[in-house]
């Protein structure tokens, strides 16, 4: 191994053949993927809103894919589906619209390929990210408060304020005083609420 | 016969070459390595003295993120943006993993090159040049995690105007490694700088497709997760352990005085990792939305790599037998076996993860985060720290100032490592478990793994009482402290001058 052109020729080669084989043939066979149309003329996926892929832009700031995956593995690959977090397995299709994927590879918390499926109510993920604990006891996530802003009730309370019950003694919030989400976390949230990854059928991944 | 014994071991050539000769061409040749090695100061002094910045910092970020996993709300900061932990655990990965580990690697396979090419370090204003550009795309990259502009794609958060800064860094130092092997002596290429030079020409390749298919020009859908993990099981297997291996065939040899075993199980040991590592990253995706296909080439590709792992582990333990005992008298000695055993145990545990039935059980757990800091930590960080116990009095002209101070910054890493190992083994295993039994509650899972994650952050402040130490006796070498010594400081009572 004294020859430089044979020695380079071979790290070339070795590399070569792994990024044509691992990344220009996927990309070729994955690019022109696009939505599929169902028997009532639905295109699926359905394309996110704007507001939720803002939404996405925020979800990726804060690093949720530290603790939280989205992907769904087949009924054969884990509990995933057993666990409620899809009715089927994730595929590529599913993917197609978004602009960073956010496949995750820990579990800290749940999956939330489905999470809008599963839980729907914007009211119910604004008091989570506020609060975790509150939603959630013994949940480890970070309080999103800095998403929120505390103010002072006006001459009438802000329609958006988030209301804790009485009950909830994990949240003070002083006498006079509301819980209004910024425009960030109202994103987040729509993202979180569009996410409904494996829950209609695709022609690759029938319901289970 | 002398001829062909050096053509076959070449790492013993220098050493049978001072053996035969005159004794003032022997001087002549130690006054020629100190002038290689002084030729390398001001450039490797300067990746150095960052790493052990970036190390003290990254591990300040690890310990965070590790107290924030089990004190998620009280104290710590949790109501401000920036410290947050989905922003403070990128930090972490990218300060040890960019800041730390590749600047200390750089600097390491600066002095290298030097070294094996037997010539004076040619434009010494390229690698300063390129070293202060990779640590203002570090620095920049961090920040921009920290103040909201990661890009949330884990090994490549670094935004986008942080990522250039790395890659012209890492150019240069390309252009400047075939500028170092034109200029070599004529002779043999020697193990270490095949793997030197193979990371020099791979990196900028690998890192160049990945920013621009994920972040630059982002490529649709999944595309992206398959060359995101294609680039993070790469930066690994063909960044960090060839610099690491580079450094285990260089130094191990070297201190004990004597050859690597065998050149042939070298060669074997070099291509077929540079075949089979580089198809291993879809064993990330198990499971996952990417085409079948692909994921089954990555797990063929990652049994192969019973191959080179075996292959270099035999090498390497035959080189040493006869000569344990020489670990409890040289500082760099004991790092670099260390990270030498270390790295055949956590790629033997990588091959078993990739192997689908026990992918299916331990993926998304703390088992992973284990496995991955066995990799970096107890292999490649150890070594590195072997490298610089070696490399720094040749540069500084100045011994280590206190034999304890390294012996308690050996243990308090190798222990410390070891024990954060175990924890996210053990926690991860069975967190593993739970997952898999649908009618353990989620709740019930993240409860049960809480005190393994208390452990874990007992295990890092363990580490990073070590990393004090470490820049401790870094800056004392800086600053030419204590008494001037005639000899290597030794750990016990050892005599012995080849140290």
């Amino acid at each position: 191994m004294n020859r430089l052109p044979t020695l380079f020729a071979g790290f070339f080669l070795t590399f070569a053949f792994a990024w044509l084989g691992l990344v220009i043939i996927p990309y070729i066979q994955l690019e022109k993927l696009g939505p599929h149309e169902s028997d009532d003329g639905t295109m699926l996926p359905l394309p996110p809103s704007g507001i939720a892929q803002q939404g996405a832009a925020i979800y990726g700031r804060e690093g949720c894919i530290y603790c939280h995956s989205q992907q769904v593995r087949p009924a054969n690959r884990g509990s995933d589906i057993a666990r409620g977090w899809g009715t089927r397995a994730t595929v590529a299709r599913d993917y197609i619209y978004d602009r960073t994927v956010y496949l995750g590879t820990m579990r800290t918390g749940p999956d939330l390929a489905n999470i809008g499926a599963r839980q729907d109510s914007p009211e119910w993920h604004h008091k989570h990210l506020y609060s975790p604990e509150t939603m959630s006891p013994g949940s480890i996530m970070p309080a999103y408060t800095y998403l929120y802003r505390v103010q002072k009730i006006g001459r009438f309370p802000s329609p958006d304020a988030i209301e804790f019950y009485k009950t909830d003694t994990k949240v003070a919030i002083p006498e006079g005083y509301e819980i209004v989400p910024t425009e960030e976390a109202k994103q987040l949230v729509a993202y979180l609420i569009s996410l409904k990854k494996a829950s209609y059928p695709l022609p690759e991944a029938p319901s289970e | 016969m002398n001829f062909l014994r050096n053509m076959l071991h070449p790492a013993s050539a220098e050493s049978a070459g001072t053996a035969v000769s005159m004794p003032e061409s022997a001087a002549a040749q130690r006054r020629e390595r100190a002038a290689i090695d002084a030729s390398t100061r001001i450039p490797v002094l300067v990746f150095y003295a960052s790493a052990v910045f970036w190390l003290l910092f990254g591990s300040l970020m690890g310990l965070l993120s590790s107290l924030k996993m089990h004190h998620p709300t009280t104290g710590l900061l949790a109501d401000f943006a920036m410290l947050t932990f989905g922003r403070v655990r990128p930090a972490h990965l990218n300060a040890v993993a960019y800041g730390w580990a590749a600047t200390a690697g750089l600097g390491t396979a600066i002095w290298l090159m030097a070294r094996l090419c037997g010539t004076r370090l040619v434009n010494p204003i390229l690698p300063l040049i390129a070293g202060v550009f990779w640590n203002a795309g570090v620095a920049l990259g961090i920040y921009g995690v920290l103040a909201g502009d990661s890009r949330s794609v884990e090994w490549l958060e670094f935004p986008n105007y942080a990522s250039p800064c790395l890659f012209i860094s890492y150019a240069l130092l390309g252009i400047w490694g075939v500028m170092m092997i034109l200029q070599r002596k004529p002779g043999h290429i020697y193990v270490s700088q095949w793997y030197i030079f193979a990371a020099l020409f791979w990196f900028p390749w690998l890192y160049g497709t990945a920013q621009i298919m994920i972040n630059f020009v982002p490529a649709q859908g999944t595309i992206q997760a398959a060359v995101n993990w294609w680039y993070g099981h790469n930066a690994l297997g063909l960044f960090f352990t060839p610099i690491g291996l580079a450094t285990a065939y260089y130094f191990i040899p070297k201190i004990i005085g004597r050859p690597v075993h065998s050149y042939y199980l070298s060669v074997i040991g070099f291509w077929s990792l540079a075949f089979f590592y580089s198809w291993n990253g879809m064993h990330h995706l198990i499971g996952g939305p990417v085409p079948l296909w692909m994921q089954t080439a990555s797990v063929v590709a990652s049994c192969m790599m019973l191959i080179p792992v075996g292959v270099t582990a035999i090498n390497h333990h035959t080189t040493m037998r006869g000569h344990f005992h020489l670990l409890k008298s040289s500082p760099s000695l004991r790092f670099v076996v260390f990270g030498a055993i270390m790295y055949t145990a956590t790629s033997l545990q990588g091959i078993l993860e990739a192997v689908p039935w026990f992918n299916k059980l331990v993926h998304f757990t703390h088992y992973t985060v284990g496995h991955a800091h066995l990799g970096l930590y107890s292999f490649f960080t150890m070594m590195m720290f072997g490298a610089m116990y070696y490399i720094i009095p040749r540069l500084v002209e100045w011994e280590w100032p206190s034999a304890r101070m390294i012996s308690a910054h050996f243990w308090l890493t190798a222990v410390g490592s070891l024990l954060m190992f175990l924890t996210l083994t053990v926690g991860g295993f069975l967190q593993a478990l739970a997952l898999n039994d649908d009618k353990v509650t989620f709740m019930a899972i993240v409860d049960m793994v809480n005190p393994f994650l208390q452990f874990r952050s007992l295990a890092g402040l363990m580490m990073f009482a070590g990393h004090i130490i470490f820049g401790t006796l870094f800056v004392m070498m800086l600053l030419k402290f204590g008494e001037k010594q005639s000899g290597p400081t030794t750990l016990g009572n050892h005599e012995d001058s080849s140290l």
